[in-house]
């Protein structure tokens, strides 16, 4: 009998090109998305040293960390339209398809890669972004590469990788009412910290897990990097071939069928075991909000601010220390009397149409606090098109949000949406590091519905019993 | 890519952990097409106030830590995102060599590619190193051959490193040009499974 296997183990062993004596393994790369950001180097060192793209068929390029929100022909920012027409000029040189700024598949890489159905289970995937995990929904091992990896992979469509340590993160049980595959992902990096998943790849499985939809398991993905993760998979189920039915790049009809068969093959075997295994009990957890400046620095709403003096560790002292400084937080504050200035819904991490719908059922028929500026920014175009299709975007005008364009916003600020220094913003997004979002900007990270009842109270509310009476 | 054998230099003390990408160069440098000239943006937000002027209490900025090559930090050093400016402003500010508990995988990676040394030494270590280095002109050694780094009072260590990232630091390897000498195995491996 074979010795049963998980998926990371099966995919790497099928993606092996080459093995030698004190090299790590050279690993074939199926699918390379890339965005303007962390590419121009790349594109231009392999034009010094006259190569090419070696795969451009597997090579897919798209805009969006500059792209601008709101009339996004308009790019105020000269260095960041020459960062683009740069990806356009490299793409046309080098045969890579690019959704640009006008193209109606246009989006969040992280977003319109899923949608488009590129990412497929047992791919490998990269691309120069650590929320590459994301992938790691569909049970593609999907990790983030620097700049000279991009330039490698571009030139070779291969890396040298070492295989990476297992971790299995179990999440027993069910979430419950009002809690979130975001509340999850951060109660799992509160309670194992920001490090737990440092040289692991992460397979998160369990009840709570395979209950989850498609979009709510791309957000548990998501945030595996801030767990130290490289990245992190959840083996193909039903859940996901359905998902992918009919998706633009999937096979179609009869291939699918086999497709779906093969997909379905590589879910871990029983019996399968890994380096280390971790255990949550997704009954426990409550909807979460981050107080400090990394996603394990995180607590139930219900909770208050912790102290310094809840541990003897010098160097955490200080980390709290500093936090509590940064973001204008009193120890043993309750976190529900934080007031905030600015809402922002979207980002890679929740933006998707199933984030836009949760969200605008907590809003319907209230208004957003008035010391409260809230946008929401569609992952996609093609999310933006049904979420209007399907009159969200009402809902959320008649609030008092303003409704954007597609693009990563916010989450990074590196369009011309910043939080000015000092304010608060409840975010959907997924780091809350010192000036993530502007210099001096003080990030609180919670789920799409925790943000959507932050901004009409004006404060942190626990979603479970926000009603309208609460908010009077 | 510089090969890197035996490096000696200043010491920079900076007694912080978990220490992210967006520290290290935040996101409004991100936007330059070039490789080079990062080094000016390096811990940008920590460095200079609002209005631009030096923070004198941050150790780059202390004329005892000027010229300063080797950066000594906390735990999960470079952790969140993947963008390679990080290693690329650590580099142009003129650091060779990193010591710290811990690293973000996705940062050391870029670190061997850009032919910067970033050493895993023990917690104690690190801070010996750390309290060292608050007097003036403290400087290391580092010799890579032997994974050794040692001052000139006595303290010494050794350290690992994969053979790998060993081999393609002391040598300065392109390593795109190393991966086209396989060319073979990946077209066989493409067409096996065409
Ligand atoms: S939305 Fe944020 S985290 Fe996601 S790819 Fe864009 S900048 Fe990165």
């Amino acid at each position: 009998m074979q010795t049963p296997k998980n998926i990371i183990q099966k995919i790497w062993e099928q993606h092996v090109v080459h093995q030698e004596e004190g090299k790590p393994d050279l690993l074939y790369i199926d699918l390379h998305l890339v965005h303007e950001v962390t590419s121009p180097q790349a594109f231009e060192g392999l034009r010094m040293n006259g190569r090419k793209v070696r795969r451009p068929d597997l090579t897919y390029a798209t805009m969006d960390h500059n792209v601008p929100t709101r009339e996004r022909h308009i790019i105020n920012d000269p260095i960041s339209k020459k960062q683009m027409d740069t990806l356009k000029q490299n793409c046309q040189e080098f045969g890579v398809t690019l959704a640009d700024i006008n193209h109606p598949d246009n989006g969040i890489v992280h977003v319109i890669g899923p949608e488009l159905g590129l990412t497929q289970p047992g791919k490998t995937i990269v691309c120069g972004d650590s929320h590459t995990s994301t992938h790691g929904a569909f049970g593609a091992l999907a990790f983030g590469i620097g700049t000279s990896e991009v330039e490698h992979v571009l030139a070779t469509q291969t890396l040298w990788q070492a295989p990476p340590k297992t971790l299995n993160v179990k999440v027993n049980d069910k979430l419950g009412t009002g809690v979130t595959a975001k509340d999850l992902i951060l109660a799992i990096i509160g309670k194992f910290g920001v490090k737990f998943g440092t040289g692991y790849v992460i397979e998160y499985t369990g009840e709570a897990i395979r209950d989850m939809s498609m979009e709510e398991r791309m957000t548990v993905c998501n945030m595996s990097i801030e767990g130290g993760a490289r990245a992190g998979l959840i083996s193909p189920d039903e859940t996901t071939v359905e998902y992918l039915r009919g998706r633009r790049h999937v096979p179609q009809g009869e291939a699918f069928e086999e497709a779906a068969a093969r997909w379905k093959a590589l879910a871990t075997d029983e019996g399968a075991v890994y380096d280390t295994v971790v255990e949550i009990d997704a009954a426990e957890v409550e909807p979460q909000v981050t107080w400090g400046t990394n996603p394990g620095m995180c607590i139930p709403v219900t909770a208050n601010v912790p102290s310094p003096d809840s541990t003897d560790k010098a160097s955490e002292k200080d980390e709290i220390q500093r936090a509590l400084e940064y973001m204008g937080l009193e120890a043993g504050q309750p976190i529900s009397s934080v007031k905030i200035d600015h809402v922002f819904i979207g980002s890679c991490t929740n933006s998707r149409l199933s984030d836009l719908r949760k969200a605008a059922e907590v809003i319907r028929g209230k208004q957003v606090d008035p010391s409260v500026t809230a946008i929401v920014v569609p992952g996609s175009f093609s999310v933006k098109l049904a979420a209007e299709k399907e009159g969200l975007d009402q809902v959320f005008k008649e609030a008092g949000f303003e409704w954007r364009d597609a693009g990563c916003s916010m989450c990074l600020g590196m369009n011309d949406d910043i939080i000015p220094s000092g304010e608060r913003c409840a975010s959907t997004s997924n780091r809350n590091f010192e000036g993530r979002q502007g210099k001096g900007a003080r990030t609180h990270l919670v789920s799409p519905e925790m943000a959507a009842a932050a901004a009409i109270a004006g404060h942190f509310v626990d979603v479970r019993k926000f009603t309208a009476q609460e908010v009077m | 890519m510089e090969p890197l054998r035996i490096h000696q230099g200043l010491v920079c003390p900076l007694d912080r952990t978990n220490v992210d990408t967006d520290q290290i160069i935040p996101k409004q440098f991100l936007k330059r097409i070039e490789r080079s000239g990062f080094g000016q943006f390096l811990f940008y937000n920590w460095r200079f106030d609002d209005d631009g002027n030096p923070n004198p209490e941050f150790p780059l900025n202390a004329p005892q830590y000027k010229g300063a090559s080797i950066l000594v930090a906390g735990e999960n050093f470079g952790c969140g995102s993947s963008r390679e400016h990080a290693p690329w402003a650590v580099q142009d500010f003129g650091f060779k060599v990193i010591i710290a508990p811990s690293y973000a995988d996705i940062f050391k990676n870029n670190c061997v590619k850009n032919g910067i040394l970033a050493i895993q030494a023990s917690e104690e270590q690190v801070q010996t190193i750390i309290e060292k280095a608050q007097s003036e002109g403290y400087s290391l050694t580092v010799n890579l051959e032997d994974q050794v780094v040692s001052d000139n009072e006595g303290f010494s260590f050794t350290f690992d490193i994969a053979p790998y990232p060993k081999e393609m630091l002391l040598n300065g390897w392109d390593e795109i040009g190393v991966t086209l000498t396989y060319e073979d195995k990946i077209k066989e491996y493409e067409l096996a499974r065409a």
